[in-house]
């Protein structure tokens, strides 16, 4: 750097912490040199929230969050939307493009907790950085939620009626609560104003905040590794630096630069030619605006709420109220922050653990990938049944992991240090995921 | 008392005191905001009662009102299909109507004022969606002992033609059947019986 440039950087550096941020945090962050595939979902995770809030402005300057009805007898937040489609210059390709982000937010996340769980990252020490996630995952069924009532479509007015409908099964003060939370008897126009508020601003911003509460805690304590290995043991000497690791900045950025390329190409790929996703990321019935007396005949929430979604109609109403489906529900969610502490096993990564976990991690795979597909099909008696052992499956992922993780451990003893990655061993993971993906979809479509 | 010393115990009660008072404070603040989410006036003041002329409902019909934002269902039962709610009985969760989802004067067998019309509010007792009507006598997806009812999509709750809910399935109470009262033989007036 020239001299000027380095004058301005000192100047700056004695008044605030740039370069030291930017030193720990990027240029001289450590990480392990040996990441793989699984670590691309961190980094285009933060993409899609960039994506959101930027598209999400702008959609704010149309949008207009009134259930009246305008002139031609249309709710005008659902004229509004056509409006944005059909009138906003670029008006169409930015919506796409926030209702795209919502659902690749759910496919990317989804993919960094599935990372967290077959490398042990959520174990000591880094329980921190994995409740703070589970909060992050919680916010973002908070704003998914809320943002699909925007639209003031079918599916948007009765799926936020099914929901808030949820509180009110709660004993005592339920009924209360969900008066409460509608601000009215049913759906209307005071719940469209008050989501469309915590949508855009309340919500969004505890998300950033927990995001910064999740890359702090992460960098302080360092990442994981796919051999679960900690880097800092062994730190060279001289430098301090641990053996294994390789500056974040330019090892990272290059390799994650690659993600977002083909991320990028995937998600163009969804706003120009599938937007729709065949009725998975946007709904048929809510091209049809919200109708307070009439419910489509097929009610289904989005793809990434159908797993939670089953376990809810899984559960039979008994002592006279319905409350069971709905803490179900709620400790599926609450389950995945508690891993830390039901994993007992002694080692973090799949690769040095014993065949129970495998089997579970299988089970546990199938149920959630059968479950989202009964989700969002209508029930029926054998699917309820399937979706009844898929719920007890899952619960028994979680329940049952503080005994079957004890002294199980596989053939291979953990390594001192991390392994170099061998493509093929990856490779091979890769695709028995995916056919068990595609199996479990297939299977639970079929029954 | 020394100077230099510090007075902990003092030190401590007003930490906690401070933090009480600022805690009462807190709390007050947030009343209003947190009263904001109840309805408003207006929203309290929209659920007035709906006039309904009920001389057009043929016999097997149903006709939707819309009272307080829902849907209130009005149905012209044919004598056949008010002697066969007895038959559900078995199969019911609240036969006889005990839990309080409707005024006491259509605490009856067929839950309503008069034995054919019934009155009742459109929205399923689990999570809310609106049943389907579904008069036909055992289809193929509700089974041959169906006598004719409601049918929520959502989570396939079911329900006899008197708004009573069937064992097994998810909603656990009977639908609500609604304040009303007949002005004269042709018509109703929902949300009031005095």
């Amino acid at each position: 750097m020239n001299n000027k440039g380095q004058t301005i950087l000192d100047w700056i550096d004695e008044r605030f912490p740039l370069t030291s941020t930017m030193k720990a945090h990027i240029t001289e962050y450590y990480a392990p040199r040996n990441f793989n595939f699984w670590y691309f979902f961190g980094s285009l995770a933060m993409l899609v929230l960039v994506i959101q809030i930027v598209t999400g402005i702008f959609l704010t300057m149309n949008y207009k969050p009134d259930g009246t009805l305008n002139g031609a007898g249309l709710p005008v937040a659902f004229a509004s939307v056509e409006y944005i489609m059909r009138d906003v210059a670029g008006g169409w390709i930015i919506r796409y493009m926030h209702s795209t982000g919502a659902s690749m937010f759910f496919v990317v996340v989804y993919l960094h907790m599935f990372r967290g769980l077959i490398y042990g990252s959520y174990k000591q020490p880094r329980e921190l950085i994995w409740v703070f996630g589970s909060l992050i995952f919680l916010c973002l069924m908070a704003e998914a939620f809320m943002g699909y009532l925007l639209p003031w479509g079918q599916m948007s007015f009765w799926g936020a009626q099914v929901i808030v409908n949820l509180f009110g099964s709660i004993p005592v003060i339920g009924p209360d609560l969900s008066v409460w939370i509608r601000g009215d008897f049913v759906v209307s126009d005071a719940t469209l104003n008050r989501f469309f508020a915590l949508h855009v601003i309340a919500v969004p911003l505890v998300l950033l905040a927990l995001v910064v509460a999740h890359l702090v805690a992460l960098h302080e304590v360092g990442s994981n590794n796919p051999d679960g290995v900690e880097i800092k043991k062994h730190k060279d000497p001289a430098t301090g630096i641990p053996l294994d690791g390789i500056p974040f900045h330019p090892y990272y950025t290059v390799k994650d630069i690659l993600g977002v390329a083909v991320f990028l190409v995937v998600f163009s790929a969804i706003v120009f030619f599938m937007p729709e996703m065949g009725g998975f990321f946007l709904e048929h019935p809510n091209f049809d605006p919200a109708d307070p007396l009439k419910t489509p005949p097929h009610i289904a929430p989005v793809w990434y709420f159908t797993p939670f979604y089953a376990i809810l109609r899984a559960i039979p109403s008994f002592l006279g109220t319905q409350v069971w489906g709905v803490l179900g529900m709620g400790a599926a969610v609450v389950l995945i922050a508690l891993l830390p502490w039901l994993d007992k096993s002694p080692v973090k990564s799949i690769r040095y653990r014993g065949p129970k976990f495998k089997i579970m991690l299988t089970l546990f795979i199938i149920s959630f990938i059968g479950l989202g597909t009964l989700g969002a099909l209508p029930p029926t008696a054998s699917r309820t049944l399937i979706s009844q052992i898929f719920s007890v499956l899952y619960f028994a992922f979680f329940l049952g992991m503080p005994f079957y993780t004890k002294n199980d451990v596989g053939r291979t003893p953990v390594p001192e240090r991390v392994t170099d990655t061998n493509g093929r061993r990856q490779l091979v993971f890769l695709v028995l995921v995916a056919v068990t993906v595609i199996g479990a979809t297939l299977f639970a479509k079929l029954v | 008392m020394n100077e230099n010393q510090v007075d902990t115990g003092r030190r401590r009660f007003l930490t906690v005191a401070t933090s009480a008072v600022g805690g009462v404070a807190v709390a007050g603040v947030a009343t209003p905001f947190l009263m904001s989410f109840f309805p408003s006036e207006r929203a309290k003041a929209a659920g007035a009662p709906v006039e309904v002329d009920i001389s057009k409902i043929e016999p097997g019909q149903k006709i939707n009102v819309e009272w307080r934002g829902k849907p209130v269902w009005l149905l012209n039962r044919t004598p056949e299909q008010v002697k066969n709610l007895s038959k559900n009985d078995d199969r019911l969760v609240d036969p006889k109507s005990e839990v309080d989802q409707q005024p006491k004067y259509c605490q009856n067998e067929t839950r309503s004022i008069k034995p054919n019309l019934l009155v009742a509010v459109g929205i399923c007792t689990h999570l809310g969606c609106s049943p389907t009507f579904r008069p036909d006598l055992a289809p193929a997806d509700l089974g041959p002992q169906w006598l004719g009812g409601f049918y929520c999509p959502c989570h396939g709750s079911k329900f006899d033609l008197a708004a009573r809910v069937f064992q097994g399935v998810p909603a656990p109470k009977n639908l609500e059947i609604p304040p009303h009262k007949y002005l004269s033989d042709t018509r109703v007036l929902i949300g009031e019986d005095k």
